[in-house]
């Protein structure tokens, strides 16, 4: 496992906001992901000898929160909501524009690699439904036609790399 | 009788135009006048601020935030901690998510002047992982108020010091519940603790005295420090004191969120004025009150019964429209006002799918520890999605309610009750639908319905 500079910098920082370090548990695991994608083998161990603890304490809590993710995912991630104040208005007719979009199905990697579709729980936007996260970004009122012009977007970002 | 006009406290700058998220902004609409009044004055009269002003939690709960407080454990010599609970995730509630993005000062000022009341050293807040944004704002603010000096070492140079620093979650609704959420923050799993002998206020966060309130709940105790705890009783109504926010969501023509004086607006004020009604050729069917757990009502059942108002008992007969948005009278009527999340449903919905859809949530949402609840809200969840996409059989609703009926009561925490009190409810308020859906499958679906699950 090989993280920027940076990261190493901010969980150092990060620890020092605990009184013992294994609140740092999740904090690392945000870093980790922010900056390989994902938590990747090997990243259990070193976070457990870093906040002195044992991997199995480390493990159940990747394996506990739906967040993490132990496995690449397409470049972009994008989160559709699926509970109930957002399925009443069309969620998911959007989830499945975007899976027709990149031809792919929940929870799998697109065949361009390009972005991975997911349907998650209540995103607490519900005023604006159907919401959608893509990535660190939330998109508001995303019926059929602005799921279109959202996919759009990503494979115009995408043509340019 | 017209809706009365929204009083914005909590929701003041919300969406208005030139209005910014930084601290220059917030300071000169007069921010932390409150904190710096608040540093002069005795801990304790600060408290008694609070008590007198009959705030209840904006959380869900409702419980008595002064009385909450009270039962902080100030003589075990170990440290106080304050923890702003942010992991707003009950579906259908949507009001913290704008005041942390829109307004953060306004909580970080609420949670100093709080943590100043009560001795606390080191606050948290611990902000849901699906809000990265949220997270940045509220670093960024945190660090421009701590270069003021209003939070951090010496704050407005007296001797006090506190920090805030923000924790985020990571996309589990189970860390709403404060129990859970500390173990989330101790950087475990976050299955509730049992109380006795875990709660918070006595052996909380590391084993010390911890007090947990919710984002709204904090904004509104620097109005109340600013007011005065009488003042602010006048605002709302008895025992229903200060402001809510209502997050309306689902089919209405202007779903959002309005902040009213508690009590003083019906349900059918709310849907029908503020929020235009039904969608157009539509007609209201139920509506969810207090966020996806709480009891939902069918439009056109009757409640009847005696309440008190002033010191005497008088009849009421309330039709879904009348009921006044508060906690005792969504209470009465056998549902909570809970987060202030109205999910609103039209009659092209059918009930067993919107209840498919909620059972997943919940089962998707368990922590797993206590039996009931994990095999429960999976089973409910098993049971509503067959009816939908495989066979539905007459006696699934009995069925339905039976595994209900074993979760409450049973559990370590809440939640055991929010995940079954959907089921329970459906069934006993649409009941008919249930027993004639293996029918009502073979029929077309109304135009528009949408697909729940």
């Amino acid at each position: 496992m090989n993280l920027k500079p940076t990261t190493l910098t901010q969980i150092d920082e990060v620890i020092t906001h605990y009184p013992t370090k294994r609140s740092a548990t999740l904090p690392l695991l945000h870093l980790i992901q922010e900056d390989v994608g994902y938590i990747p083998e090997g990243a259990i161990e070193w976070i457990a000898t870093k906040l002195e603890l044992e991997p199995i304490n480390v493990y159940e809590v990747v394996t506990f929160y739906p967040m993490f993710r132990q496995k690449p995912i397409g470049r972009r991630h994008i989160k559709v909501c699926r509970t109930l104040s957002c399925a009443l208005m069309g969620g998911y007719k959007t989830c499945e524009q975007f899976e027709k979009e990149f031809n792919t199905h929940r929870g799998e990697v697109s065949p361009d690699g390009e972005v991975t579709v997911d349907f998650v729980e209540c995103l607490a936007s519900c005023g604006t439904a159907p919401v959608v996260l893509i990535d660190d970004d939330l998109h508001e009122k995303v019926d059929c036609a602005k799921a279109k012009q959202l996919s759009a977007q990503i494979k115009a970002e995408a043509k340019k790399r | 009788m017209a809706a009365p006009t929204q009083r914005r406290i909590i929701f003041q700058h919300i969406d208005e135009p030139g209005y910014s998220n930084d601290l220059a902004c917030y300071v000169r609409h007069g921010g932390y006048e409150v904190l710096k009044k608040a540093v002069t004055r005795p801990p304790a009269e600060l408290i008694d601020e609070v008590k007198k002003s009959g705030l209840r939690g904006r959380g869900g709960a409702g419980f008595p935030c002064g009385v909450k407080w009270g039962l902080v454990d100030r003589k075990s010599g170990k440290p106080i901690y304050l923890i702003v609970n942010a992991d707003e995730s009950e579906p259908g509630t949507f009001k913290d998510r704008y005041i942390m993005h829109q307004d953060p000062h306004q909580l970080i000022e609420g949670t100093m002047i709080s943590c100043f009341a009560n001795n606390v050293k080191q606050a948290y807040i611990y902000i849901r992982g699906e809000m990265p944004h949220g997270a940045r704002i509220l670093e960024k603010a945190i660090a421009e108020a701590r270069a003021a000096g209003f939070v951090g070492k010496n704050i407005l140079g007296t001797t006090y010091s506190c920090d805030i620093f923000v924790h985020r979650g990571a996309g589990a609704y189970i860390c709403g519940e404060e129990t859970g959420l500390i173990e989330s923050l101790e950087g475990k799993r976050a299955n509730p603790r049992i109380k006795p002998p875990y709660f918070p206020a006595v052996l909380g966060l590391y084993q010390c005295p911890t007090i947990v309130n919710n984002v709204e709940t904090l904004c509104h105790v620097k109005h109340i420090v600013e007011f005065g705890g009488d003042a602010f009783t006048k605002i709302g109504t008895p025992n229903n004191t200060g402001t809510r926010i209502f997050c309306v969501s689902g089919h209405v023509q202007r779903p959002g969120y309005y902040e009213f004086e508690a009590g003083k607006i019906t349900m059918g004020q709310l849907l029908n004025e503020v929020c235009g009604g039904p969608l157009p050729g539509r007609t209201f069917k139920a509506v969810i009150p207090g966020g996806s757990s709480a009891k939902i009502l069918r439009f056109g059942e009757r409640f009847k019964g005696k309440r008190k108002v002033g010191a005497e008992m008088v009849d009421y007969d309330w039709g879904v429209e009348d009921v006044p948005m508060d906690f005792d009278s969504l209470g009465m009527i056998g549902t909570m006002g809970g987060s202030g999340g109205v999910i609103v449903m039209d009659d092209t919905v059918n009930m067993v799918e919107a209840l498919a859809n909620i059972n997943a949530f919940y089962s998707h949402e368990s922590c797993g520890q206590c039996t009931p609840c994990r095999e429960g809200s999976l089973w409910m969840k098993k049971i509503t999605t067959r009816m939908v996409h495989g066979q539905a059989r007459h006696e699934d609703a009995a069925l339905l309610k039976s595994v209900a009926d074993q979760i409450p009561g049973r559990t370590i925490c809440a939640f055991g009750e929010a995940c079954s009190w959907p089921t329970q409810s459906f069934i006993a308020k649409f009941g008919d639908e249930f027993k004639q859906y293996p029918e009502t499958k073979k029929t077309a679906k109304p135009a528009g319905a949408p697909e729940l699950v």
